[in-house]
């Protein structure tokens, strides 16, 4: 189905945070921290207030008072520096210009610290949290990993690491934010939910929840970082407040790279031992990566190595360190991408040592049940995804020999790598009522941030009331609505989707109107290990002269229950594969070693794939049927996309070349140095 | 500093800050918020706009800068309620998500379309090489789209092309 909002957002007319008209409105502009840690000592404001236009500056020399004093959130609160680029003031003015301008000459005084912002798998302050994102155990183990890589006739002990990612997404952090004479704050938000967001700024400003009201009726991208509120929502409501005006404030594409999260960087040591025949006889995986002063966010890097293949011996961990960094925070599949990454990319090792054919290896492994906790599968068709997949590309032709395939200066080979994500729901409510002239209007809280949640919510209303979708209204993105949790986790269709069905449900046998809130319902879910599959796979060209590497072909099989849109979730499907595919080949944030803080932090330096670099990307999936997931019967298919890619592609440079690259991404200098 | 600048079709007079870029005085003074700000320094292209009948990235456009053009913005391609052919294939071949660069990808569309010459793919400079999928992937990207929507581009700008 044709997106419901495609009109608007061909013509213009999508309006994103900062585009909605609002009267006598003004702008502020952050001022950032130039050191790494230590503390504002003074912040001199004399010559910003006496540029044209300005109407305040705020800093910690007159803290505006929040009721919550801890985090990346809570601005001017502290005169301690955690990271280089933390907003440590800011200007307030009539335009924009004025207020960038007048940032420019607030000067900061600091008493810098020694810091610390380098992630090493031997840093003596890593540590073991409590439990890693969003609520697994840090570590788990069974069975005995050395008598298995003992006995085993192959072992692979390979560490692997990715780098800081960013997400990037096109549209800029950014609120506008106004309070009314009754004290009400609204914020047009680019937020990944509203109903958080305004949960969050109810909580900072210590304001009932009925006093706070969060929309996001567009969002342009967000791919995780805009899924927790993110600084630029308090300073605007703060600001708003400090000049009785409403403020705009949105974030340049440098700013978003220190404020808006990002991707740990990750080390990751993987042994794994398998007998002759390429069954497991253990599988280890470890992951190092890294978090702040300020909060701790422990990715959940290994945990898809729990629930992949059977082994006897199992063991997973993660350690972090605190490091004068910004926090991480989630970015697209987080855990699952970079875990699958290193695990991926290690079974294709594997297979090389044992001298099997990876897709055959994989096969091999496949468990009976969840290989962690014992849980039947609700569903698992992993080894169809690599069967049709194999079909598709043409894999039964392949000769495994690597650096052996070459047209001129072209090296050319291919690979294979699996990817999974878990398929959850989280509770929502939801509202359906007729209208005057016999159409459905649904409401939820929920957010489209591209995803294609207000075509898919429509169908799935219209599908549960037998109405044609042309019928029914779908309203979203606007915390006045049905409380929703956020487009993130691959979970909003599911979360949604399954009130949405129930208020229409209910609708049905009122005749009028119908509520639901899935809070019981979502409790008394069934015990199984509920996963989407997919394989995926790549052909690339190296180019032996300059170490260019193109992606030739890239097929993405995916079993994700039944897809409730063929033509949304293609989109969605090869989206994720073309993020991975930069994740692969381009993408890397610096750490400034020296001073702290990000280098590389605009698109110039960062690169993401643009349109030369996507030749043959496409996505097919199974026909799954799982009746213990939801109403809908479907999977969340925003993220299982990007799983895996890195890791067949970087497969596929073996395959080309013969060598492995072990650090991501895999750019033309490492394969130069070969 | 006071300029004048047809818009759309219309003449709009306005006083600006020499500092403003033409992007901030589209989005921020004349209510036209088609073109989007994603860098504000020439990298992503979601800010494109045709200035006199070229794509043009606004934000490296000062507004006084374009004092006496004729500028065309997203909201400017439709004739008035029929789409351009390349917003009716954006929408037909889902060749956006997030739609924050979608303004962007179809002003420079419409700015290619009527581009003549090589590119640097073309194999051969003597010979007009059509708007072949890779002359187009080539030409597109100046425009980049995170959700990772070229491949549908592509197929849309290929179907007008044709």
């Amino acid at each position: 189905m044709n997106r419901i909002e495609g009109r608007v957002k061909v013509t213009g007319l999508a309006t994103y945070a900062a585009e909605y008209p609002v009267e006598n409105v003004t702008y502020a502009f952050p001022v950032q921290s130039q050191i790494a840690k230590g503390r504002v000592r003074h912040v001199d404001a004399q010559a910003a207030l006496a540029m044209p236009g300005v109407l305040t500056v705020l800093s910690g020399e007159d803290p505006p008072p929040l009721a919550s004093g801890a985090g990346e959130l809570a601005l001017f609160q502290s005169r301690e520096v955690a990271y280089r680029g933390q907003i440590v003031a800011a200007v307030v003015a009539d335009t924009y210009e004025n207020a960038r301008a007048a940032a420019a000459v607030v000067r900061v005084d600091y008493d810098p610290d020694d810091h610390d912002v380098s992630l090493r798998a031997d840093h003596p302050g890593l540590y073991k949290p409590d439990h890693v994102n969003p609520a697994y155990p840090t570590d788990t183990e069974k069975g005995d990993i050395e008598a298995g890589l003992a006995r085993a006739a192959a072992v692979v002990d390979v560490t692997y690491e990715t780098p800081v990612l960013h997400n990037n997404p096109m549209e800029p952090h950014a609120a506008l934010a106004s309070w009314d004479d009754e004290g009400r704050l609204l914020v047009y938000d680019t937020a990944q939910g509203t109903t958080l967001s305004r949960n969050t700024l109810a909580k900072v400003f210590g304001l009932p929840k009925e006093r706070v009201r969060v929309v996001s009726r567009h969002v342009g991208g967000g791919f995780g970082s805009k899924g927790t509120t993110r600084p630029q929502a308090v300073l605007a409501a703060m600001a708003a407040r400090a000049v009785g005006r409403p403020v705009k404030l949105v974030l340049t594409r440098q700013q978003m790279y220190d404020v808006t999260g990002y991707r740990t960087p990750t080390i990751q040591r993987l042994r794994i031992g398998a007998d002759a025949e390429g069954r497991l006889t253990a599988l280890e995986h470890v992951a190092y990566e890294q978090t702040s002063t300020l909060e701790e966010f422990a990715e959940q890097t290994a945990t898809p190595t729990r629930i992949m293949y059977a082994a006897p011996a199992l063991r997973t961990a993660h350690r972090l360190v605190r490091l004068d960094v910004a926090t991480p925070s989630w970015m697209r599949a987080p855990g699952e991408c970079p875990g699958m990454y290193a695990l991926e990319s290690a079974l294709d090792e594997l297979a090389y040592a044992l001298g099997m054919d990876p897709v055959e290896l994989r096969i091999v492994n496949e468990p009976e049940t969840e290989p962690d906790r014992g849980l039947p599968f609700s569903s698992r068709n992993l080894v169809g995804c690599l069967r049709e997949g194999a079909h598709r590309f043409g894999w039964e032709q392949r000769d495994p020999a690597p650096g052996v395939r070459r047209e001129g200066e072209w090296l050319i080979g291919t690979g294979v790598a699996a990817s999974t994500y878990p398929a959850r729901r989280s509770p929502s409510k939801a509202r359906a009522v007729v209208q005057d002239d016999g159409d459905v209007l649904v409401q939820v809280a929920a957010a489209d941030i591209g995803t294609g949640a207000r075509t898919a919510l429509t169908r799935i209303a219209a599908e549960a009331l037998g109405l044609a979708p042309e019928r029914v209204h779908v309203e979203l993105g606007d915390s006045d609505l049905p409380e929703a949790p956020v487009a993130g986790g691959s979970m909003g269709t599911a979360s949604w989707g399954s009130a949405v069905v129930r208020a229409c449900e209910e609708l049905k046998s009122d005749g009028r109107e119908g509520t639901a809130d899935t809070t019981e319902e979502v409790q008394g879910d069934a015990a199984f290990s509920r996963h989407a599959f997919g394989a995926q796979f790549a052909e690339v060209r190296v180019s032996s002269v300059t170490g260019e590497v193109r992606v030739s072909r890239l097929l993405g099989v995916f079993a994700a229950g039944r897809i409730v849109d063929a033509k949304l979730a293609r989109s969605q499907f090869i989206g994720g594969m073309t993020m991975g595919m930069g994740m692969g080949l381009m993408e890397e944030t610096l750490t400034d070693e020296e001073f702290g803080g990000f280098l590389r932090r605009d698109l110039a330096q960062y690169h993401v794939p643009a349109c030369a670099d996507v030749l043959d990307v496409e996505a097919v999936w199974l026909d799954e049927r799982d009746s213990e997931l939801n109403p809908m019967a479907s999977k969340g298919i925003g993220e299982i996309g990007i799983v895996g890619t890195a890791a067949a592609i970087g497969n596929a440079v073996y395959h080309a070349t013969g060598h492995r690259v072990r650090e991501l991404p895999i750019t033309p200098g490492k394969i130069l140095m070969f | 500093m006071e300029i004048t600048l047809q818009v759309n079709g219309r003449p709009r007079t306005v006083d600006v800050d020499p500092r403003m870029s033409l992007l901030d005085l589209l989005r921020e003074r004349l209510g036209l918020i088609g073109a989007k700000k994603g860098c504000d320094h020439g990298q992503c292209g979601a800010c494109t706009v045709l200035i006199d009948g070229r794509r043009a990235l606004s934000c490296l456009a000062l507004g006084v800068a374009v004092d006496g053009s004729e500028v065309t913005t997203v909201e400017g391609l439709a004739d008035g309620d029929e789409l351009h052919p390349l917003q009716a294939a954006f929408i037909e071949h889902d060749a956006f998500q997030c739609g924050y660069c979608t303004p962007g990808q179809l002003c420079s569309a419409a700015g290619m379309l009527g581009e003549p010459g090589p590119s640097a793919v073309t194999e051969d400079l003597l010979v007009d090489p059509g708007l072949t999928p890779e002359e187009i992937r080539e030409r597109m990207s100046g425009n980049l789209c995170r959700c990772g929507a070229y491949v549908n581009i592509v197929t849309a700008i290929s179907e007008v092309a044709r």
